[in-house]
Formats: C-alpha cells, structure tokens, sequence
C-alpha cells in the first residue's frame, strides 16, 4: 500500500483559492477543493489512497479524491512514501553560448568612500590601490571588450558601464559607445546601453549623451538626506545627498527615452523601507526603486544579523501591498523587487544556477581580464579569460559544473530553489570565502519574500490577469551595484 | 486536468504535456472523447484523430498485425491496441513495462478478467 506524503512543493493561499508551487519545474497550479483536502490531510499526517477516500468521505465522493490523489501524484504534489530519486543529472548548457550582457568596469576609481562599498570597503575582493589593475580602462581596452562583445554575442547585445563610479571615466565611455554603434551596424546586431552611477557628475553633457543613446540609468542613492548621508559619504565625510538630488532631477527632467531606477543598499542602520520609496519616487520622480540588503562579512557594523532580515521582510511586505493594489487598478508602482519576482513566477524560472554570471553575464576589469560578473572583475581567482584572447572556455565549463545547484545539498529539498538558487556568488564569497557555498543565512528571508510574491502573484491572477501580459517578453536589467 | 488549473506560463506547458489534445475539431469540441484512448482498429467512423498519429509499442517487428498492419498502416491491425500491456505482461520477455507482480503487485491485474474490456480497472502503480 502506497503511503502519499507532501510532494517538493509550496503550497500557498490567495484571494480565497488555494495553489501550489512546484519545485523544481517552477510551475504554478490553482486547486480546487478536493485537492487542497488531500494536501491538508497528507500534510497533517502522510496516508495512503484508502486512508484519504475514508478520511475524506463525509465531504467528497470517493472517484473525486481518487482522482484529485490520481492528479497531484503525477504533478508531484504528492509523492508516495520511497525516498525522492536521486537528482537529475547535470545537464550543462551547450557551449558556446551567446553572451547577452558585458559589465564593462571603466574606472576603479570612485569620488565616494561609501562604508559598506565592497569594491574599496573591509570586503573588498580585489585590490584596487595596489593590484596589477589599471585604475582606468584605456580606450584601446574598451574597443578590444567591445569587439569581444559583438563576437561572442547573438542578435542582440547589452553593453553596461560600471564603475568605481562610471562617470570618472566618461571620456572612454563616450568613445566605446560610438565604436560599439559603428561595429555593432556593420555586423547586423543590435546594442544598447546602460550604466550604474552614484550621480555626483551628472552634468548637462553628460545628461544629454544618455539620453540621445537611449541608456538605462541606476542612480545608486540610498534615501533622503538622513539615510543618504550615513554611508553615501565624501572621502572628508561630507554626505553627498545635497550634491546629488538636484542632479538626478536634471536627469529625470532631462532623459525622457528611458525610465530612470535608484538602486538602494539596506544596512541594519537604515531599514527604513517605505520611508525611502516614498522619498525616492514622490519627492525625487524614480520610475522604480530597488532595495538590495548589503553585501558584507557577518559582524560588520552595518551588516545584517537574523532580526535585520526579519524586519526587512516585514517592510517588503507593507510594500508590496502597495504593489498589489496598484497592479489590480492597472497602475504602475515603482518597487521593482516585487516586479522581478512576479516576472519570474509568471516565466516559471526554474534555475540550475543563480544568475547569468559566467555565461549569459560576465564583468571585464580594467585591464580587459573577463571574470564572472562585474563583482569579481580583476580577481585572479575568478578569472574567465581576457578579452583579447576570449573566454577561457574550460574555467567557464569548470564553473558552471562545480556550481550546478545539484552540488548544493542544503537546497535540495527546498521549493524555493526555482527562484533562488543558492543566491549570489559574492555574497557567498564575502560571508563564506567560496563561492560554492548557498547563502545559508538568508534562506528564512528568501523564502518569506518568495511566498509574499506567490500570494501577491496568485491574486493578480485571480483579479486582472491581463496585468501579467507585460512579463511575457524578454526584459533586459542593468546590473545592481552595492 | 480536472483538479488542477494551470495558472503560469510553466504550469501551461506541464499541462499540455500531461493532456494531449486532438488535433480534429471535432474531437475537440467533445471533452470525453478528447480525453480518452481510441482502438487504432474501430470499426464505424474513424474516432482517430485526423492529424499526424504515432503508433506506440516497443516492437514493430516481433508482433506483427499489432502496431502496424500488412502494409504499414493502422487500419487493418489484427489485436487492438490495448493488447500491449498484456503483450508485456504475458508474452513478452521485456519486464519494465509492467509492475512486480511476484513481490510488489501481486493483485495487479485482478480486477481485469478481460483486457479489452476490463482493461480501465487496471490501476496504476506507485514504487
């Protein structure tokens, strides 16, 4: 006799129905109520098929639970009682695979001395005063990584200038954008721009070549002057919120072809969620608003301990039902947290590594030494070739295989892994020396924000499904800095 | 799927996968039919749909009349096809198709007293 236990699943509520999320194919179903019996009784206590007709009788008819057991059994929301199979085997992507993005590292350099900066900060992995990394990248650098783009690319390419802060090196900026147009049209692909920046150089020039070559803007700013001014500091300790708010207006006044985004770093010092949003788009004008817990070695003053991510959770929450609210009335709301969630529920991600860093994504330093993604460029220890002489083809084989989430043996059995994956490698790196390692010390967090977006997710569904159309294209974001 | 209501775009195609539809339709318009195994050998109107139709097996060769008919086609198969699960069950040398019957399903089939027409009782099989 076969013994049903809960499937690798989550199972969540939402506008009164109930449904599931299944790990690992990411799919979301909708139950009836004979379905959601069978998963309560199952959850409360494994049974088997008989036990479930029996338990169930007063309220269904036998053929219905049959069925409903027949049918969340072949989904695995249901698994009988003989241990999970072993897991699939690895199956690496075909190579070469196109590269979609380049994160271009134009400068080391950065005006700022933010605290909590991993790149100049107590976490910084790659030494910038001292390494063998120029501190600017030369034009002939930007040319040769620009060439390497068009050639390991598909149809469509995405340049991203990072810093340092970008602006420090505008002039090669400049320089490696008209050379990307002009290459890019002679070999029939498309490129587009964008760049992350602290804003302290935003000027008139500068403001009208953005807007002219349509570039996605990230304006790095962390609040109103309060929040701002704590860590977004001056090399004197001087707080730059007065020097950069009234140029992200001109920004924002100034660049209409894109919509302009502010990336936020959270510290235990400045959880002040709604506060910031609030600031960032009624009294600055953002289209959207992303918050990113900082990146840090536990201990730090500013780091997070389990009762920083508990609040933020409970912050992102209140949030989102702003979210919510607004997508039901068919109106924008600029928390782009939830957004790419949502996008991801609705595609049905389903990941075997946490982002598209080494393969899909990779970061080029200074010196033209290609790593995994802008975090790491010019770490020798994470080196992917140069872009004069390509991708170092089997470092990036030997990557994506050692970082399958298979060898992740925490996540295994968590539903959240579709999404999550293990989280970022430089966050592993920085708490745990390796980026092999799952982030164990967010998973609570993770799953708390997942399940927030499911219920938010099923909701729209139920109440304007027609909100959700807008993820079924490709979208392209910039790279979050820190 | 009658419990289960695909709502993301992954849960679609897991439940395309999970309930082919017919290609005709006509055969559309009819849920029971849709839903259902047809005889490749019915006699009367074609209840086969129109469209592209692989006939499955894991022999053309050693059941002849069973998959395919004399001349390559379906329509004058001498067994129906319900007759590859007994097939494997009975004749056939090939065990995976069916479950243990010695140790784990000893009453597999004990509610099928004739597989053409019995053949909806037999249950499935979770190792």
């Amino acid at each position: 006799m076969n013994i049903f236990h809960p499937g690798d699943c989550h199972a969540f509520e939402a506008a009164g129905r109930r449904f599931v999320y299944l790990a690992p194919s990411a799919a979301v179903l909708a139950i009836d109520g004979v379905s959601a019996a069978v998963l309560d009784a199952v959850a409360e206590q494994p049974r088997s098929r008989e036990a479930l007709v029996s338990d169930l009788a007063d309220r269904y008819t036998p053929i219905e639970v049959e069925e409903a057991v027949l049918e969340l059994a072949r989904v695995r929301a249901l698994r009988a009682a003989t241990p999970p199979p072993p897991p699939a085997r690895r199956v690496l992507p075909l190579t070469p695979l196109p590269l979609s993005t380049m994160v271009l590292n134009v400068t080391s350099q950065c005006n700022l001395a933010c605290t909590y900066c991993y790149e100049y900060g107590e976490d910084k992995i790659v030494d910038t005063a001292n390494g063998r990394q120029p501190k600017w990248m030369s034009e002939e650098t930007a040319r040769a990584s620009v060439d390497f783009l068009l050639r390991e690319s598909g149809k469509t390419a995405h340049l991203t200038f990072f810093g340092g802060e970008t602006l420090m090196n505008f002039p090669v900026l400049k320089t490696a954008v008209a050379y990307a147009k002009t290459r890019a049209a002679e070999l029939g692909k498309e490129i587009d721009f964008s760049l992350t920046t602290n804003a302290t150089l935003l000027k008139d020039e500068v403001i009208d070549f953005l807007a002219e070559h349509r570039f996605g803007v990230t304006i790095s700013i962390d609040g109103p002057p309060d929040l701002q001014n704590r860590f977004r500091v001056f090399k004197n300790g001087a707080g730059s919120y007065e020097l950069v708010a009234p140029k992200i207006r001109e920004l924002i006044k100034r660049h209409r072809s894109r919509p302009i985004g502010a990336r936020v770093t959270l510290t235990r010092e400045t959880l002040h969620v709604r506060r910031i949003y609030d600031h960032l788009t009624q009294e600055i004008g953002f289209w959207d608003v992303g918050f990113a817990p900082v990146t840090s070695a536990p201990g730090r003053s500013y780091s997070f301990g389990d009762d920083g991510f508990d609040h933020v959770l409970a912050a992102f929450r209140d949030l989102a039902q702003d979210y919510r609210d607004a997508a039901l009335a068919n109106r924008h709301h600029g928390f782009s947290n939830v957004r790419e969630t949502l996008e991801e529920i609705h595609k049905g991600a389903s990941k075997a590594w946490p982002c598209g860093a080494g393969f899909g994504l990779l970061g080029v330093s200074t010196a033209g030494d290609v790593a995994l993604c802008h975090r790491f460029a010019g770490s020798d220890d994470h080196k992917l070739g140069t872009v004069h002489d390509g991708i170092d083809r089997e470092a990036q084989r030997a990557f994506l295989e050692s970082h399958h989430i298979d060898h992740k043996t925490d996540c295994r059995t968590c539903w959240a892994r579709p999404l999550c994956a293990g989280g970022c490698y430089h966050e592993a790196h920085t708490r745990t020396g390796s980026t092999l390692r799952p982030n164990l010390h967010y998973c609570e967090w993770i799953r708390g924000w997942t399940d927030t977006c499911l219920r938010i997710y099923g909701e729209i569904a139920q109440a304007n499904p027609g909100f959700l159309r807008q993820f079924e294209g490709d979208a392209h974001e910039a790279p979050q800095p820190s | 799927m009658k419990h289960l209501s695909p709502v993301n775009e992954k849960a679609r195609m897991l439940s395309r996968a999970m309930d082919p539809r017919p290609v005709d339709a006509e055969a559309a318009t009819d849920p029971a039919s849709a839903r259902d195994v047809v005889a490749l050998d019915q006699q009367g109107p074609p209840q086969q749909p129109t469209g592209p139709h692989i006939p499955l097996g894991c022999s053309t060769i050693f059941s002849p009349g069973w998959e395919v008919d004399r001349t390559g086609g379906t329509a004058g198969l001498c067994q129906p096809v319900e007759r590859d699960l007994f097939d494997c069950h009975l004749g056939c040398f090939w065990p995976a198709q069916v479950p243990d019957q010695l140790n784990h399903a000893p009453d597999w089939t004990k509610k099928c007293a004739a597989a053409q027409k019995d053949w909806r009782k037999i249950d499935l099989i979770f190792p």
